[in-house]
């Protein structure tokens, strides 16, 4: 049966500049850049854990039709596409403070939860993504 | 078209999301518009057009998001609760709680606490349907 969570995906506006986001920005690193020629495949990965690779991928032809990729861009630039990224971190308040100076577009603070501290964020499309502080045990 | 459309869709998220952030505070429709660079007419109706209900609806639909949060997590009290999302009357809240949740806010704490998920999650769970008032008697309760 399954034995891991190894890729999972979520749907970008523009590669090029889901590469200066999460990478530039965030801090992930590629772990593969390819054009097969109909497609860019790119994945990246939290330094020190290619085990969880996302895959962001470009909505559009031939894989799907012109008009549904369209209805695709307008959801995920509503911020209600239904791509979310969850990330671990030591430090919230360190990571949320180096975030602001690098320009990232904060959306909640760093939050004391039950399960730790967490702040939100989004990446130039209208994806969600959460950073945890999370607590031991 | 479709360029255009994500562009706008994007700045009106941004505006959604500094609502989200920014709850509390005095946020009225001009100050909002002239965040997203609109005219206010214009700015309530692409809101509408894109998120489904019009900004002041969304705003109270957060508020009391919030305050369902602070009854169902906290002890406080429900007057605190109601200065702690932004509304300034706690009668003004009270009805705006019960139209939109179908229940005063003290009936709604008695539903317990929340389980062991992302706030996130819970957040955007919790919040009352956009659909459980008319967005005509909405209007009415503009404060």
């Amino acid at each position: 049966m399954m034995k891991r969570l190894n890729i999972s995906g979520i749907y970008v506006l523009d590669q090029d500049e889901a590469l200066d986001f999460y990478v530039g920005k965030l801090g992930l690193e590629v772990d593969t850049d390819l054009d097969l020629g109909f497609m860019r495949w790119l994945t990246v990965c939290v330094p020190g854990d290619p085990d969880h690779k996302i895959l962001l991928e470009r909505p559009g032809p031939p894989a799907m039709s012109e008009e549904t990729a369209e209805q695709v861009r307008e959801m995920v630039s509503k911020g209600a596409a239904g791509g979310h990224l969850f990330f671990a971190v030591d430090d919230a308040h360190a990571t949320y403070a180096e975030l602001r100076t690098r320009g990232v577009e904060l959306t909640e603070e760093p939050t004391e939860q039950a399960y730790g501290i967490d702040f939100g964020l989004r990446d130039p499309f209208g994806n969600h993504v959460r950073v945890a502080q999370l607590k031991q045990g | 078209m479709s360029k255009v459309t994500e562009e706008r869709n994007r700045r009106l998220l941004r505006v959604r999301d500094l609502m989200d952030r920014s709850y509390a505070d005095a946020l009225d429709v001009p100050t909002l518009a002239g965040l997203a660079c609109v005219s206010e007419s214009h700015f309530i109706r692409t809101f509408r057009a894109v998120f489904g209900e019009t900004p002041h609806r969304y705003l109270q639909r957060r508020r009391v998001e919030r305050a369902i949060w602070l009854l169902r997590t906290t002890d406080r009290s429900v007057t605190d609760i109601c200065v702690e999302v932004g509304f300034t009357s706690l009668g003004t809240f009270s009805r705006v709680f019960h139209e939109i949740v179908g229940e005063s806010p003290t009936a709604h704490r008695r539903r317990g606490s929340v389980g062991p998920v992302p706030s996130c999650f819970a957040h955007a769970w919790l919040r009352p349907a956009s659909t459980a008032i008319s967005e005509k008697r909405a209007s009415v309760s503009q404060h």
